[in-house]
């Protein structure tokens, strides 16, 4: 642990600063509409009713679904910070302003009397009299947003903004508890510190609190507020400028992948091949969904690893059909005319979905295609990712081309069909045909004997534009057909059943196939 | 007799009315005469109308009928702002802004009206002196800091900060112990006859109205039913004003005091 945090310290800290970032804009944005909003509709009552239930709306939208309606977005949507900023935003709104409202309707009636009846204006009783009293309140309302920001922030990192949940995804993915202390433990400690230092300054404002101090105390108070508050300043500042020295497309190259291992060590591989040509490399790793595919044609990655199915169903939203040459040629056609990039020739290995039993089972039972297998089907359990159950070539259309009948179905997490497989809870699932499980747990893949699966060939694809010292295509095109379906399968396990570091497994393969020295 | 000699009303109610969204009036055509420097009194039963008719001399209520003409000007011709910092208003709970030390809700109206900072400092230790409060010993005060008296005192001190030839009071002393509102009540009774303002008094207390009034208007239900000087009120012979007197032992002694 204590090698790790020598080794990653800086990183750590520039994370740690990335989601101070985020939380501070957000919050400042927040105030900024929240209390405004709140004080109206302390004035509207009409309005009161309307606005809460809208904000409580907001606040009930799991936050990946948000980010799902985010992204297609123009000007508030996107990848990145800003669409993360907008959501955690969204999130924070309501405790400000039901605590602005509440804060100021609570103030004791005789006193708004008294202020209206001196002949104070309505400007003068908001800003003497019902925002100070109302303070205390508010700043709990802010106080809980703050730390919901805090936690929804790490959700951020899902749509490439960075901050502690890189660490904890990452940590997740990997099942590496040292990335996820490192992204859990800062933003812990963060919404504590949080917590307790408005908690202090809230405090201040309470009017029904003994103060015991005179004048030079809360001036003491709002120094030290002050002084934290330029503190969250300056390392926001650093965190904003960590941000705008690293964007795409300055004379160097940025490589993108999607969110799973194999990605990640396709991506690996070009950017080291690149590296090896003296290119200057940014790694925008861990895109989820299609965010990879958005942010090469937003401009900020260069190139990413994709598979040629997925491009043709979900990208360009054709039916599947079965020729890989086919699906190909399209999807390369239709990738330069559609968004003018460019596609790699494939790597050589397709990670199409593997049709799974257990070994013992193949054997036992003579096993090779699917259409052997259908006739026991009907006493078998299968277990789906979720996936696989909704996909255009997924569940439905296999069920029907095999005329498979199944005793149950189960749809789930596709990690976790594996282990059921081999702990006999499950009797047939589809996993990924490179997966470093296979060949791990002893699982057999049935031959697609009907063609049904539409062929997943890994690409390459390209920005077009990219200015480099070196030609892209050219060091892509080197990598055509090096990549069996073996080798993937055993570099995935490297990393997944082995735990290895993926920069390591990717340098020695490509040293192993002489791509570099 | 009349206090002050005068003939022009400070406060004049012309035939006025006020209903709350077109339902029973509250206040139902009710006129009245308030003579500079005379302490007129509104007694009544909780729902008379006696709150309301205070709070439509300064406009914190808009008569729905008639019109209220303060200093010859009607409520409505008023730059309102203008006509509250005019208005001196002490209400039961004192109202005083719990965030400001005693000073400062003393010297309020000074400050809106952005007086300097030497003389709200001399106002507002003179003010303090004249509720009886030592200046020194509470300047630096917040009002959970006080007793309910001396927070009620500070509120008179506030509402006389300007110097506003009206005093509007509801029920000021209502809600102190009975010691403690004796001798407030004593005390005030001095005051204002120094300080020669224009009072219009809420309560409900006839001892109270007896030993402060110059003039004592009973109200019921949104109506004057009775006007009288101390001394003719424990005489009449109206049925509610002697339903009031018969709780005391003895009025005319009130009246006399």
């Amino acid at each position: 642990m204590i090698e790790f945090l020598k080794a990653n310290w800086a990183d750590i800290l520039s994370h740690i600063g990335q989601h101070l970032w985020l939380v501070f804009i957000s919050i400042a944005i927040a105030v900024a509409i929240a209390l405004p909003v709140g004080i109206l509709i302390t004035r509207r009552q009409r309005l009161r009713a309307p606005v809460l239930a809208i904000a409580n709306v907001m606040q009930t939208i799991p936050s990946l679904a948000l980010f799902g309606f985010l992204i297609p977005l123009p000007f508030i949507g996107g990848i990145g910070p800003r669409t993360a900023i907008v959501a955690l935003v969204f999130y924070a709104l309501l405790p400000i302003i039901r605590n602005t409202v509440t804060g100021i309707l609570g103030i004791d009636k005789s006193v708004r009397e008294a202020a209206v009846a001196m002949g104070m204006t309505d400007r003068q009783v908001l800003l003497q009299v019902e925002l100070p009293l109302a303070m205390s309140v508010i700043l709990t309302g802010v106080r809980v947003a703050v730390v919901i920001t805090i936690g929804v922030a790490i959700i951020a990192a899902e749509v490439g903004a960075g901050g502690l949940g890189e660490y904890i995804f990452r940590g997740l993915r990997l099942n590496d508890n040292r990335l996820l202390l490192a992204g859990a433990v800062p933003s812990a400690l963060m919404a504590l510190i949080a917590d307790f230092g408005i908690g202090v300054i809230e405090k201040r404002f309470d009017t029904s609190a003994k103060r015991t101090g005179k004048r030079s105390r809360r001036i003491l108070v709002w120094l030290i507020a002050a002084l934290v508050l330029m503190t969250i300043g300056f390392v926001s500042w650093r965190g904003l400028r960590a941000r705008s020295t690293a964007p795409a497309n300055r004379g160097h190259v940025t490589v993108g992948s999607k969110d799973f291992t194999e990605s990640i060590l396709l991506a690996e591989i070009a950017a080291q091949m690149l590296e090896a040509q003296n290119v200057e490399v940014d790694r925008r790793f861990d895109l989820g969904g299609n965010l990879a595919h958005s942010a090469l044609v937003g401009g900020q990655i260069d190139l990413y690893p994709e598979y040629t199915g997925t491009a043709f169903t979900a990208i360009l939203h054709h039916q599947p059909i079965t020729d890989p040459k086919a699906v190909y040629d399209q999807v390369k056609t239709e990738y330069n005319s559609q968004f003018h990039l460019w596609i790699s020739p494939p790597l050589g290995f397709d990670n199409t979905f593997a049709i799974l039993v257990r070994g013992e089972d193949a054997r036992r039972l003579n096993l090779r295609t699917i259409s052997d297998a259908a006739k026991y089907a009907t006493q078998w359990h299968a277990g789906f990712g979720h996936d696989f159950m909704v996909r255009a070539d997924g569940y439905d259309g296999f069920s029907r081309a095999y005329a498979l009948r199944f005793a149950g179905v189960s749809d789930m997490s596709l990690d976790l069909t594996y282990t059921a497989l081999a702990s006999r809870q499950v009797d047939m699932i589809a996993g990924n045909s490179t997966d470093g499980r296979i060949a791990a747990l002893d699982l057999v893949q049935l031959e697609d004997d009907r063609r049904y699966f539409p062929p997943y060939e890994a690409v390459f694809i390209v920005r077009k534009d990219v200015q480099s010292n070196t030609d892209l295509e050219t060091v892509m095109t080197k990598l055509a057909g090096a990549i069996s379906t073996d080798e993937m399968r055993k570099l995935n396990y490297e990393v997944d059943g082995a735990k290895r570091d993926k920069k390591n497994v990717v340098h020695e393969w490509l040293v192993k196939k002489g791509f570099i020295q | 007799m009349l206090s002050s000699t005068n003939n022009d009303p400070l406060v004049e109610f012309r035939d006025v009315s006020y209903a709350v969204n077109g339902g029973r009036p509250i206040i139902d055509r009710l006129s009245l005469q308030v003579t500079q420097g005379e302490t007129l009194v509104l007694l009544g039963e909780s729902g008379c109308g006696k709150t309301t008719t205070l709070r439509l001399v300064n406009r914190l209520l808009t008569p729905t009928a008639g019109e209220i003409l303060v200093e010859g000007k009607a409520t409505t011709e008023w730059d309102v702002i203008r006509l509250r910092r005019r208005t001196g208003y002490v209400i039961q709970e004192a109202g005083l802004f719990p965030h400001f030390t005693v000073a400062e809700n003393v010297s309020l109206v000074p400050s809106l009206e952005k007086w300097d900072h030497d003389r709200i400092a001399n106002r507002v230790s003179e003010l303090l002196l004249l509720v009886g409060l030592e200046p020194k010993q509470f300047v630096d005060r917040y009002p959970r800091e006080l007793s309910g008296g001396q927070k009620q005192r500070v509120g008179v001190a506030r509402a006389l900060a300007a110097d506003p030839p009206l005093l509007l009071m509801d029920e000021p002393f209502g809600a102190l112990d009975p010691l403690t509102r004796a001798s407030l009540q004593k005390e005030f009774a001095e005051l204002k006859s120094r300080l020669k303002k224009t009072v219009i008094f809420v309560t409900h207390d006839v001892r109270e109205a007896l030993q402060l009034g110059s003039r004592i208007a009973l109200m019921d239900k949104g109506q004057i039913v009775l006007l009288e000087e101390p001394k003719g009120f424990v005489k009449s012979e109206n049925k509610l004003a002697r339903a009031y007197l018969e709780t005391l032992s003895e009025p005319r002694a009130v009246a006399g005091g």
